[in-house]
Order: C-alpha cells, then structure tokens, then sequence
C-alpha cells in the first residue's frame, strides 16, 4: 500500500508499505525517525510510545495500515531541530536519563501526562505520575529522577500558555 | 508474522461481509492482542479485517437508564467517562487497573471482551495447548499454573480469562449485541464466554460471522456503590491474580442487594450468583461474606502452584465486601 | 508516612567551583538521548542491508536430524537460509585462559551452525536472511527441524544434588575456610542454619541484543551494543579467521547491559556469519524472546547459611555453601560466598561454592554475580540470628563488625560500615521500629521494618587512553570504554577537566570503538576507575610535555620549575607558590608552533600491551594481596503488606553507601538506585520460569518477567558517606553493582517483621504470605 499520514507535523507518503508493518517500523525503517524504541515488541515496555491522534500508543502493535491518514508524533517532534522542549530539558536536568533507551518513549508519555493535567488546571500528584507512567519499563534509573523530571517539566509548563 | 490481506471496512456491513465469508478472518481493532498473536504466530489470519474506524465509538445513554457502549470504544475513554464513573465505578476502576495507559487508549471494549488468555504456553507453539491446538494435551497442567483457574477447569485446559472489565460488565448484568449478515442478536456477557470441557479452543458462544457491536449496562442503582478490587505481582501493569467486582447496598445492617464477580480464577468471568444468593437478606458482616465467598469457591479446584487462589479469592471478596460497606463506592 | 525530604541526600560538601569531581553535572550524552538522536545499534542503516532471523531448538538435547527449509526458501524475499548443512566454517572459541580474559568472551562453547548437535531448548539451529526483518522471522517460523532426542538435565531443582564443588582459580572462587565452623557450629549457644533459594533471573536490559555486521574483504565492521568491545572484536577475528586489526566493533551507545552484553553470543556471531555467507550487510535485532532463548541469565542457587554466636551476640561460627548452575557448554558459576568471606568478624569460617551441570542455556554474570543472590542467604540469616537473640539486628552486626579481613587479616583499603549504619538508622528513624513482628500498622497494612548490610568487590582492569590537548583549550579523551547508561563517559570528562585544569566544556571524550585505545569492560563495578587511572597518568604525563615545552621558551613564567611545583587550572599551568605567575596550554602551544599535543597510555604494540596487562594484572594481585578493596552499605526498608491479600508494597527505602568518592552524584545516585530497585524486583517478582520438563523458559518476554515499574516505588533515598578510597587515583571505588546487594535480604527481613512469615525463597510473592 501506499501510506499517507502526518508525522510530526509533515506530510509523508510511502510506497510499498505491507499493512501488516508495525507504524513502528514503518517510523524507524521508512520515514528515518529510530528515535522510537523497539525494545519488546508487544506493548509491554513503553519504549515505543508515540502519539497517534494525539494520544499516546504503543507504536509496536499498530499496524501500518491503521495510521493510515493519520496524525502521528514521535520523540523527535517534540520540539524544533536543534531545540529541545521543555520535557527533555527536565529529563536531562533531573537526571532521568542512563541507558536512554527507553527516554523517547518515556518522553512522549509524560509530555501527554503533563499536558492533561495541565489542561485540567493542575500539576499531576506522584500517585498519579507513577500509575501514568507504570507503562513505561525503565531498568537503569530506579525511576526516582524521572518522577523528578515529570515535576520539574509540570513546574515549568504550567507557565506556558495553555 | 504471516502474510494476510487487509481489508479496512468502511462499514459494518463489509466488515460483516467479509468474516462471513472469509473463514481466515479475524476482525483488528485496538490490536494490543491480536498483533501481538500475529507476531508469536499463535493467530494466523489470512485476512485481516480492520474495523478501528467503523462508527461503533459512542457511549449512550439508553432509554430505560442503561448505558450503550460502542465496541470500539478505546479503554481509556470507557474509564473516564463521566455517567460510567458515578453510575458504574466498579467498570471505571476495572478498566484502569488493566494494562498500561498506551494500551488503554488503542484497546477497545469488544477487543478486551474478546482477548485471549495469557496462559504461556498458550503463546508458545512448542508447548502443548489443547485451546491452540486442540488435542495437543495441556502443559500448564503438571508445569507452571500459577495464574491458571481455579473455578470451572476441566482436565483439558485451566487458562483463564485475563480481562478486568469483563469482570466488572458481568457483575453488572451486561448485555452484549452482535451483529452478523443474519441480523442481530443478545447475549447476557455471563453467557459470551464459555467453559473449556472438552473443547477448549472453543472460547465464546459467538458464530464466527459475528460482530460485537456494543454493550449494554442495564440501569442498576446497586452499580453506584461499587468497587474492583485487583491483586496482581505488581503494583501496577499485570494481570490479576484474582480481582473482584462487588457491588452491594445495605439498609439496617442488612445487605439489600449485591452484585459480586471474580476475575482470574476461571476461563469466563466468573458472576458469584452463589455468593450473591448467600449475601442477600444476610447481615453485612466479615462472618457472613466470608460465609458467602466460601459457597461460592466450594466447587474450586487448586493445583499445586494456584490453590493459593481459593483462599486469596476468599480474602479478597470479604475485604471488598467489607470495604464497601466502611467507605462505600468509590469513583 | 514519613514524608521524604525533597533532595534525595544532604547536601555535598560543595566542591571548589573550579572542581569539576563531586558536582552533579548533566550527562554529557543527555542533549542526543532526550532529542531521539543518540544511535543504538538497531538504528544503523547500511547501504543494501539484509535482515536476519533466528530458528531455536525446541528439544534440551539432541541430534538434528532433519531440516526442511524449502517453504523459507520460497518465501519471497528470502536471501538464504543458514544451517549446519551449508553455513561457512568458524575456528571454534579457544579454551579458557587466565592469561587472555578475552577467551572468557563466548557466552557458550557451541559451534553455532557448524554442529548437529543440540545443547539447550532454544539454542539457534536456523538462520534466515531477508531483505526486511518481517520476511525473516516469518520465514524463520516455516523452517521444520527434526531431531534425535537425547535425555537432558533440566530440572535444578533434581540437579542440586550432583553438585560438585569448585576448585579455586585465578577466576573462580572455590572453598575457603578459617578455623573450624562446623565444629564450633555444634558448640555455639545459638544456631541458625537454614536453606535459601533464589531463582533463575534475567538482565532485561531495554535494549534487546542487536548486531550490524559489513563485510569488506576480510575486514569486518560490527554495529554492537557491548560491554566489552575488544572481546567482541578478538572473539570475532579468532571465531572468522581473519586478521585482528581488519576488525571493528562500534557501540557508542549501548542500551543497557547488567552483564548480558559483555559476552558474544550467538545473534553476534550468526550475524556476522549470515553477512559472510551472503555477501551483504546484515542486521539483526534480537526479539525479545530471542534474547531469552540465547543470552544467559542469572543462575538459580541454593543456599545453605548456619550462623553459630554466643548469648551476647558474638559470631562463633559462619558456614555459607551454595550451588550454582551452569551449562553444559558454558556458563559461569555465581560465588555467592564472596561477601560472608569479608562481613563479619567470626573466627570460624567455612565457605563452598558449587556447580551443578544442567542441558540448558549457559548462565552468565548479571548485576553483583555472586553477591547480588548470596547477600539475601546471609543478610537473611543474620536477621534470623538477631531474631534469636532478641537482638537489634544493626546492633548485632555492628557487634560483629571486623576491623581485619575475617579470613586472612588483610587490612580494608577502607571500611565505614559503622558510619554508613549510624546514619542510616538516624535519617529513617529506626529507633522508633518495635521490634515484634507484627507489632507496626496502618489500617490493613500490615508495617515491617528490616535492614541488610550491601558489600560488593569492584574490580579494576587495565585502560589505555589517548589525550590530545589543542592550542585552542580544548581535550580530546579517547578510550573504547562503554556507555551502558552509568555516565561514564560524563564522569572522564569530570576527571580530564580537573587534570587538565579546564572547563568540562572543553573536553570531549570518544569512547565504544575499536579503533580507539583498548578500554575495560563495563563490568565488575571496575570501568569508571579502571579509565580514570589511566586517563589521571596520561594527563600528568600530558602537562609534563607541556611544561617540557613551556621550559624551552626563555619568556615562559614557567621556565625553571618542576611539574610538582605547578597547578593545572584555568586553562593552563601555573605555580602553587605564585598563582598569577603561569600561562595556559594555548599560549604555550602557540609559541611552540604546535597545534595540538597527544600522549597515550600504555604502547600501542602488542608487546607493549601484554606487557601493560600483566603489570596491571600484577598490581591487581598485589593490591589483593595487600587490601580488601569493598564498597559497602546499609539498606533501609519499610514495607506494608496487606493483612488480607498478602500484597507487599515498598513504602520507604534508604541506601547509604560506603563507595569512595563519588564523581557525578547526579549519575552515581541513579547507579545506586537502579541497582536498589533491580533487586527490590529480585525480592518481590523477578524469576525466569524454566520448565523442568523441558528445560524451555516459559516467560521469555516482559509480560511475565515482572520488572518493578514506576508504581511498585516509593521514593528511594540514597545517601553516601563520599569519603575517598586512600589506596585508589582520585579515591574512586565504583558504584554499579553494590546498589542492589543485600536489597532482598532488606525486604524478606522487613516482610518477616511486618508478618512473623519468614520467607526464605525468592521472589517473595503473595502466595508464601497467605
């Protein structure tokens, strides 16, 4: 098939595009965006994590033919080249990163999680944080510095403009 | 992966055309379960019949004061739903405490109806399976069971189903509507899944051309006060070791009505009628819950690794039992 | 609840802002990894790249007998599929020799592809090459193997009894005894002695094992996520024939090991093997399972513990033996004795470390082998013993607290256990512990308390490093250590920059290439000193040639003086006695008409470098000789459990740790932690489920494999006592593997005080609490 869907914000169209591809693979093997992890392969780790339609999926268990037209963001489009959002500025600052390789996923994710609560008014609670993110495997950090990373990044967000 | 067709239905009839006709159809929605089937080869359809955009999306309030849940309602949205929080919080609760968040918001309701179960040999092709490869014998049987059934086994399969919002839509007398070229039809979720007996790899009552649709909650005052209560190896992001759907009114210090079932203990989800029988009219007591657990676990059957369960699904109704009528429901 | 306070420890004592050892600097590495930008293996695109796709064995032992790969062949796209029948020859790996840790390389000792034989229930028997990874697995599922089963060991459990014990060598440690422990075992006033049990566990390093292998000719280039790339590379070179310097291994970024990506195993080797039979560049991404099925995991054990005292407390006696497994065709044993060698000051000691032989996948080292499982026997045992005496158990280990090496009087290059302990106990309050099991609540939650002592030996291997200093200020470090998510390479910018007198700005540091000066592997706790030592010498050796530069020019303030007279800083070198009297690197370089100045470590030569390697090798002994060189801790755990489902929660911890200085406390302290929550997963969920009857690891992915994730934490402080090692360059010991010693032990001795259950099998699941 010939897939047509927006990626971090730009149009993109490949050709020969077998349905049954992961949009993972698709993303890293196709359109050169690795920055999304494959790291389990069936939902279970988060590395993965992208935005579809705005909401944040498992990019490893949809399949090429359901992105079809849609809207998709990954780790690298979360802020412009050379830039890094204030997110990834958190996780580096706080610390919330070793290994990295589940940082894309993990990024995505919280940028999602900061974003609701922000729409709500509000900062999310460590309760929260850590339920929201018990989706995203992490073996390096022990976690502690990615709740930091995800108060640090609700601190600063919460002064942008909604 | 083996190779398939794709076909996006554009509507319900084609989608309903296609499984009707295609006998290596399988419908993809969320696909959380079925792709990653896919991928351990365990599923292998020939076509693929993707019905993610099909307008099944909707929730509804019913005429009667029920709720009608599209089957293509994603997870996520079923939670947070504002009538399903206040009116049914047990399905609110069940719903997040499954799987992850991203899981959550590609998984849909009929597709978390209709997933398969994580027994591990189930996903190994090496491994005996009768639900796989029936007559293959079952490995799980005399090899790891810890998260196997302990209700409703036979000597042929102990899997069981690993939903937690089926648990809470059986306790609350959910309707599920299928749809196939032959028209439309009702079945109460209670009677979707099927015990394993002799043929293990057949799983539900439904006809292979047939389409879940939507979900129907009946109104149910009961609902309001509502709990699920799920024990896991984990905090968070695993299945139940054994869950419990409880919903119960008490008036003078005796239960009125109740609504209990059990998730991980069985194939199907398991409504406790027994317990439910023994509750009402009882005193709301911890004596007389667990009176009402026992009655309903008297036909379980443990294995050496899972008959932990029995007692863990008696602990755990009583302390939901009681919990509810010390707090109440919870949104 | 006890809130945390908001800083995870006191404030350090602040470094000199010229300082750069000590501050909390961000990872050097951070910017690419939060932009998506830094390349792991799998992310390396290769012009006319092929994929490629393990067939496991589904028998423990046996013959192939038949293979049929004529339904992969046809599947389109399908390059070639490999088996014994028609994959190229390989030299086998060479045996063993202390002499060349890097025979140590191979995960096992299988001629992949070049046998008939089975040795393990998911050894790869198949490799299909594809023009996408899709094709290749798929046809990798149409390959049909028949076999001649042969009867296999796989059952541990039965095993335990054909143990065998080991022998002592230069690499493994074997019996040691002082005195007489079963003797006075018999005599003692008091006795525990009990058997512990630990399962079979796996790394689960984010990133799965991944290999890109280019073929040029006889020179080969690999893409590698590695712990160790010069054993990749010298294993690969022995295992094709081909020369040693025509063979690069690249990991600049390696998504975590825990050891499972120090050896080579059979996805490196069939790579590059798949990339010679087809003449084309080949990748291939381990799935998860695949991982599972050929990358060796943690060994279960079997512990037995006897603790013999007197009424007050004092140790008369400790016994620690323990069997580990290993593969018939490799596998390394865990010594979980190593820590009761060195913990506690008994006069009789008796420790015995054994091997059975299973048909299974060969073990490997994961995080603290040895310790990591073996500190849970003992740490729990001592609990059980202070339990006994109705004894504090922190006061009873401090009772029992050696100021020798309880074995062979060595003295410790350092030892503040004490220390650790009192400021443990002060910060989480564990005064305030009621000492009766279930005697602590809140509301269903039934509250436990316990502590465990962490011990590990970090090890230090030999570096060599290429400095280059250019007239414009800036350093380049160039090392083929490995980034696995520690912040090495952050922590030698730290080190360079203080050296050197520069801003850590100026530093960069190239590390995880062949091409650069042979690095140590990221293993035993050993690479951060391991490389800071050597980078320290070339650096002196670096301001040396300057000064030898600076002395030649008449006009130079440094003219005259001797190295020891002179501080590096501010860009420069400039005299301890007069501090405005100097002139920086730039200046001097300039004057000189150089562009740039480069030292290395070590010679270049092959000679030169086993001639470096034993006299690194020679001082290791001889420091062994001379010291016990440990890091220590002291956990502190609350867990809730509840009353009625048996549920355990960790609902505080605190690790404070003896390690020596610490470098970065913002990296450290992640090292520390992740090491404390890797073994909180140990404690409570982490088992690798082989069935017995096959011998097949029935949970080989992470749905079933339970990591701890976000939600099973509480916040987890990590203190230490940042005071330097006076035996070691700059006082660094290491950090990566203490973390998550004596974590179980902490956890099952709070779960027994929280509900009078003493669980002596890990995990420490609700099951064993109902």
């Amino acid at each position: 098939m010939r897939l047509t869907c927006t990626v971090n914000g730009d149009r993109h169209e490949v050709d020969d595009v077998w349905e049954g591809e992961s949009l993972l693979y698709v993303l890293r093997e196709r359109m050169g965006l690795p920055g999304s992890k494959n790291a389990c392969e069936q939902g279970e780790c988060g590395s993965c994590t992208v935005y579809l339609d705005g909401v944040p999926v498992c990019a490893c268990l949809v399949a090429a033919g359901q992105a079809q037209g849609r809207e998709v963001g990954t780790v690298e489009g979360l802020a412009g080249p050379g830039e890094l959002h204030p997110v990834q500025e958190a996780f580096l600052e706080a610390g919330a990163v070793q290994c990295g390789f589940c940082t894309p996923g993990l990024l995505v994710a919280t940028d999602d999680l900061v974003r609701r609560s922000r729409a709500e008014g509000r900062r999310p609670a460590d309760a929260e944080i850590r339920e929201a993110l018990a989706g995203n495997l992490c073996r390096c950090t022990g976690y502690e510095k990615i709740l930091d990373a995800v108060r640090l990044a609700a601190d600063r967000m919460a002064g942008e403009a909604r | 992966m083996r190779p398939f067709t794709y076909l996006s239905a554009p509507d319900v009839t084609t989608a309903l055309r296609a499984i009707a006709t295609e006998p290596g159809a399988r419908l993809l929605a969320g696909g959380t379960n079925l792709v990653d089937l896919m991928r351990q080869d365990v599923e292998r359809p020939t076509t693929v019949v993707d019905i993610s955009t099909l307008p099944l999306d909707e929730v509804q309030e019913l005429p009667a004061g029920g709720l009608r849940i599209g089957a293509l309602v994603r997870n996520s949205r079923l939670a947070a739903h504002p009538a399903v929080r206040s009116r049914y919080p047990v399905l609110s609760q069940a719903v997040l405490s499954g799987a992850s968040g991203q899981l959550r918001n590609m998984a849909t309701v009929g597709g978390n109806l209709l997933q398969r179960t994580r027994c591990p040999y189930f996903a190994d092709g090496t491994a005996a399976c009768n639900k796989r490869d029936p007559g293959s014998g079952c490995a799980a049987i005399g090899g790891f069971h810890r998260g196997s059934a302990v209700l409703g086994t036979s000597e042929h399969c102990i899997a069981t189903h690993p939903s937690d919002m089926a648990v809470a839509l059986v306790a609350l007398d959910a309707v599920v509507e299928v749809q196939s070229l032959r028209g439309t039809r009702r079945i109460p979720l209670a009677e979707l899944h099927v015990l394993p007996g002799d043929t293990p790899d057949v799983e539900t009552a439904l006809d292979p051309d047939e389409l879940v649709t939507a979900v129907e909650l009946p109104a149910l005052p009961v609902a309001a006060s509502s709990r699920y209560r799920k024990v896991r190896d984990r905090a968070s992001f695993a299945f139940a070791l054994v869950s419990v759907a409880a919903a119960m009114e008490v008036a003078d210090g005796t239960v009125t009505a109740a609504r209990l079932a059990l998730g991980g203990v069985a194939a199907r989800p398991w409504r406790a009628h027994l317990a439910e029988r023994a509750l009402v009219g009882a005193p709301a007591t911890e004596e007389d819950f667990r009176r009402a657990a026992t009655a309903e676990l008297a036909t379980a059957v443990g294995r050496p690794q899972n008959a932990f369960k029995i007692e863990l699904a008696r602990r755990t109704v009583v302390a939901t039992l009681h919990q509810l009528t010390t707090e109440g429901g919870a949104a | 609840m006890t809130r945390a306070p908001e800083r995870s420890r006191p404030a350090p004592p602040t470094p000199s802002p010229a300082q750069a050892v000590g501050r909390p600097l961000d990872r050097v590495d951070g910017p690419a990894k939060t932009a998506g930008l830094a390349r792991y293996t799998a992310d390396h695109h290769v012009p006319d790249l092929a994929h490629a796709a393990l067939v496991h064995a589904t028998v423990a032992r046996g013959r192939i007998t038949g293979l049929d790969t004529a339904d992969a062949e046809a599947v389109g796209g399908v390059l070639a599929v490999l088996t014994h029948h028609n994959a190229p020859r390989m030299t086998p790996p060479a045996p063993v020799s202390a002499l060349d840790l890097s025979t140590l390389a191979p995960g096992t000792t299988v001629d992949y592809l070049n046998t008939d034989r089975v040795h393990w229930n998911g050894q790869p028997v198949a490799v299909v090459v594809a023009d996408s990874p899709d094709t290749a697995r798929q046809a990798a599922r149409l390959v049909r193997v028949t076999y001649e089963v042969e009867p296999a060991v796989t059952d541990f459990a039965a095993a335990q009894d054909d143990a065998v014990p080991l022998r002592g060598t230069l690499l493994v440690l074997g019996e040691e005894r002082t005195g007489d422990a079963e003797r006075a075992l018999a005599t003692a006033p008091v006795v525990v002695d009990h058997r512990y049990t630990t399962p079979a566990q796996s790394h689960h390093a984010m990133e799965p094992h991944a290999t890109v292998a280019v073929w040029n000719g006889d020179r080969l280039t690999v893409h590698e996520g590695s712990q160790d790339v010069d054993w990749a590379r010298r294993h690969l070179a022995r295992r094709f024939g081909v020369p040693l310097a025509g063979v690069r291994v690249l990991s600049p970024h390696v998504g975590g090991g825990f050891g499972g990506k120090a050896p080579v195993w059979a996805g490196t080797v069939l790579t590059v093997l798949a990339a010679r039979a087809t003449g084309r560049a080949v990748r291939m991404v381990l799935s998860r399972e695949d991982v599972i099925r050929t990358v060796g995991g943690r060994t279960p054990t079997v512990q037995r513990v006897a603790l013999g005292a007197q009424r007050d407390g004092t140790l008369t006696a400790l016994l620690h033996t323990g069997v580990s497994q290993v593969g018939r065709v490799g596998g390394t044993p865990e010594p979980v004795g190593s820590q009761s060698r060195h913990l506690y000051a008994a006069p009789h000691i008796w420790i015995r470390h054994s091997t059975t032989t299973l048909d299974v996948l060969p073990t490997a080292h994961m995080r603290a082998p040895g310790e990591a499982v073996g500190t849970f026997a003992l740490e729990s045992a001592v609990d059980e013993l202070a339990v006994a005496l109705g004894m504090d158990p922190v006061e009873l280990r401090m009772r029992n607290e050696p100021d020798r090496d309880p074995l062979d009087g060595k003295r410790f290059s350092r030892r503040d256990l004490r220390a650790a302990y009192a400021r443990g106990a002060e910060r989480f309050g564990w005064a305030e512990r009621t000492p009766s099991p279930r005697s602590m609540r809140d509301g269903h939650w039934l509250v436990g308390r316990g502590v465990a002592t962490a011990f590990h030996l970090p090890v230090r291997l030999p570096a060599d490093v290429t400095v280059r200093l250019r007239a414009d200020g800036t350093v380049l470090v160039r090392c083929a250590f490995h980034e696995i998510g520690v912040g090495a390479a952050t922590a030698q910018t730290q080190v360079a920059a203080d050296a050197l007198g520069v801003p850590v700005e100026a530093v960069t540091v190239e590390h995880g290439d062949t091409e650069l000066p042979v690095g140590p592997q990221a293993g035993g706790s050993g690479q951060t000193a391991s490389v800071a030592t050597a980078l320290l010498e070339a650096c002196e050796e670096l301001k040396r040639s300057v000064l030898a530069l600076a002395r030649r020019s008449p006009s130079s303030p440094l003219r005259g003086r001797r190295l020891s007279e002179l501080r590096a800083g501010r860009g420069g070198l400039y005299r301890a006695d007069a501090p405005d009297r100097g002139e920086t690197y730039g200046v001097i370089l300039t004057r000189a008409g150089r562009a740039e100045i480069e030292v290395r470590t070590a010679a270049g030569t092959r000679l030169g470098r086993t001639l470096q390697q034993a006299r690194a090798a020679a001082g290791w002994f001889r420091d062994r000789r001379r010291w016990v060189r440990a890091v220590t801790g002291a956990h502190f755990c609350e867990v809730r459990v509840d009353e009625h489902t048996g549920e355990v929660r960790v609902s505080r911890w605190l690790g404070v740790f003896d390690v020596g200085r610490v470098v970065n406390p913002k990296t450290a302290t992640s090292q520390l932690r992740g090491g404390i929550v890797m073994g909180i997963g140990a404690a409570l969920s982490e088992e690798t489920l082989v069935d017995p009857r096959t011998g097949r690891t029935v949970n080989p992915g992470l749905a079933e494999y339970h990591v701890p994730v976000q939600a099973d934490l509480p916040r987890i402080e990590v203190d230490y006592l940042d005071e330097p090692d006076p035996t070691t360059p700059l006082g660094l010991l290491g950090v990566g593997e203490v973390g998550i010693t004596g974590v179980a032990a902490a956890v099952a001795n709070a779960v027994h005080h929280a509900t009078g259950v003493r669980v002596r099998d890990l995990p420490v699941t609700l099951d064993r609490l109902l």
